[in-house]
């Protein structure tokens, strides 16, 4: 058996209409393993959430997943501006979105609130000026 | 509980060309082509339609009782589908329609718009009001999309509406009301559904969430329909009362079900890639809050079905027309104590995981890693040739054992090039496959 499922996407920045191909990618695999559905919706919601805040962030970056047999690991790079207060950024309703996001429907700063609520674990990696990586844990429960 | 399958949705082998329109057009990529002829997985099936839509050949069919199952009782109920007034020019009165079944030999009739109206009021009153319930509820009218929902979503099964549909309903309760009237016993009392799809048909014979089957047959609406329209220009005066109002008959277009709600708050999808779409956004909490989901796998709704004859969006137009002039509703839910229980499913929903590639999880992950190294080596190109809707789905054919790698005909031909020592392989793909560099580029200049 591989011990896990890797999957790799190139996410586009500013191209909002083609942000969550990897996590319905993912979400995909992981019906097909018969995953449980708690687990699948709680990985697409953070998948998500990731993938749109590097597009309206960070110009895009890369999301990699990994499916273990018992957890999912997420991974989210990017090379955008970082984040100077991640304790602020992690606060509800907190965003720094631009004009063009918001009048989308983004940037109502539940991005990473939601991704620390669904996710088992998260870290956020973050340098001012190089970049952020988000990495996050699902666990079957 | 998942019984012996049956789908109404079947295959005129004799039609067949073995074409590949067909493959590319199920949504549950239900279907594959092989020895020249389409074949239908049947547990992937949830008897949307769409495939006996797109077939050029006429070779996709809706299976239908007959007419002449009627002999086989002493008394007949038609169950009209509200979609069924939609079919007909200039029709005033559902009142003629409903005369004009009585003629064509049934004893009575049934409308399916009335038993909706008795569930649009059970929801009102009861469903919407009890909080604890998971929400958006999704509606169970609609047979295909609940198929759907038990296949692919099962994490939303606990929001679909425990209640029988419309026509579960007006079935049970049309039976029941007709032995105590003429004092049958309910085995000789025949109660007959008129269908604008094939997934109710497959519904009447394996019901969602009920223990046995209430209908005794499913007729075809556009058999209906063909045997109607003479009767009904000899029809002067409607001899039986329509007992519906606006809100039943308004059940059989896309919207109708959540305006019966009274609650504004409500999302109607047709067609049956938009339910997905949602069903997808719903799954990873996309959507604003809601109270309420309305599916319908045909667009515009149950006028769109494939058993109809007018397109849907004429017969939206008729039955809007229609339900100008009706009281709003005809029906309350006034039934007591266990009664009140007529409405609700037998059992819950079942999960159907025909999407799992192995129920042995180590297996399964196994697998899925080499569908996804073999879907790396093929073309991409989904061009349907190996019988298998797209690269993906041919991979995971492969990995399962219902197809050989060599079925693709870029990889037999890397093979005959391989074997053959040279390029020539080429002359073996269809042109918009070809390489060769003297071909004009994008070749309409003369």
């Amino acid at each position: 058996m591989p011990d896990a499922i890797r999957m790799r996407f190139d996410v586009d920045g500013d191209d909002f209409a083609g942000a969550g191909v990897a996590s319905s990618e993912v979400k995909r695999a992981l019906k097909k393993l018969g995953m449980p559905p708690d687990l699948v919706k709680r990985t697409a919601i953070c998948m998500y959430e990731g993938e749109i805040n590097m597009v309206i962030h960070a110009n895009g970056g890369v999301a990699m997943a990994a499916i273990r047999p018992d957890r999912v690991e997420i991974e989210l790079c990017d090379r955008g501006p970082g984040i100077a207060d991640v304790e602020l950024a992690m606060q509800e309703g907190y965003s720094t979105a631009s004009e063009q996001a918001r009048n989308l429907g983004f940037g109502a700063g539940m991005g990473l609130p939601n991704m620390k609520r669904y996710a088992d674990e998260m870290t956020i990696d973050s340098r001012p000026g190089e970049g952020t990586t988000v990495r996050m844990v699902i666990r079957a429960r | 509980m998942e019984r012996k399958l049956f789908h109404s949705v079947t295959l005129n082998l004799d039609k067949c060309k073995g074409c590949t329109t067909c493959i590319k057009h199920c949504p549950t990529e239900a279907i594959r082509v092989r020895f020249g002829k389409a074949y239908i997985i049947e547990e992937r099936c949830i008897d949307c339609g769409q495939c006996i839509r797109v077939c050029p050949h006429r070779a996709k069919s809706a299976v239908c009782d007959s007419f002449d199952a009627l002999s086989d009782f002493r008394f007949n109920i038609a169950l009209p589908a509200p979609s069924l007034y939609g079919q007909f020019h200039n029709l005033t009165d559902a009142g003629l329609v409903l005369t004009g079944l009585l003629r064509l030999g049934f004893d009575q009739v049934y409308e399916v718009s009335a038993a909706a109206e008795y569930l649009s009021d059970y929801m009102r009153s009861e469903y919407l009001k009890t909080h604890d319930l998971p929400r958006p509820a999704i509606s169970s009218a609609c047979p295909a999309c609940v198929r759907l929902i038990r296949q692919r979503f099962p994490e939303l099964m606990r929001h679909v509406v425990p209640h029988a549909a419309p026509v579960e309903l007006a079935a049970m309760l049309a039976r029941r009301e007709a032995a105590e009237q003429t004092g049958l016993s309910p085995g000789e009392i025949g109660v007959f559904f008129i269908s604008p799809c094939p997934a109710k048909v497959t519904a009447s014979r394996l019901p969602v969430g009920l223990e046995k089957p209430v209908m005794d047959g499913v007729l075809s609406m556009t058999d209906v329909y063909t045997r109607l329209l003479p009767v009904l220009k000899t029809i002067r005066e409607p001899e039986v009362l329509p007992q519906a109002g606006l809100m039943g008959i308004g059940w059989s277009v896309s919207g109708g079900e959540g305006a019966a709600l009274l609650n504004g708050n409500y999302l109607a999808v047709d067609g049956i890639e938009n339910v997905i779409q949602i069903l997808e956004d719903l799954e990873d909490e996309k959507l604003p809050d809601l109270t309420f989901i309305e599916l319908n796998a045909c667009t515009q709704g149950c006028v769109g079905g494939c058993l109809t004859v007018e397109n849907p969006y004429g017969a939206r137009m008729r039955i809007k027309k229609l339900m100008k002039g009706l009281p709003v509703s005809r029906n309350r839910f006034t039934f007591k104590g266990e009664d009140r229980d007529v409405v609700k499913f037998d059992y819950e929903l079942q999960y159907v995981p025909v999407f799992v590639l192995d129920e042995d999880r180590a297996a399964a992950m196994e697998k899925l890693a080499k569908i996804e190294a073999l879907e790396q080596q093929l073309p991409g190109l989904h061009c349907g040739s190996c019988g298998a809707p797209s690269c993906r789905a041919f991979a995971e054919d492969v990995v399962l054992g219902r197809a050989s790698e060599e079925d693709c005909i870029f990889k037999m031909r890397e093979r005959m090039q391989y074997m053959a020592g040279s390029s020539d392989a080429d002359e073996y793909l269809p042109a918009p496959f070809r390489h060769k560099k003297d071909l004009p580029p994008h070749g309409h200049k003369k």
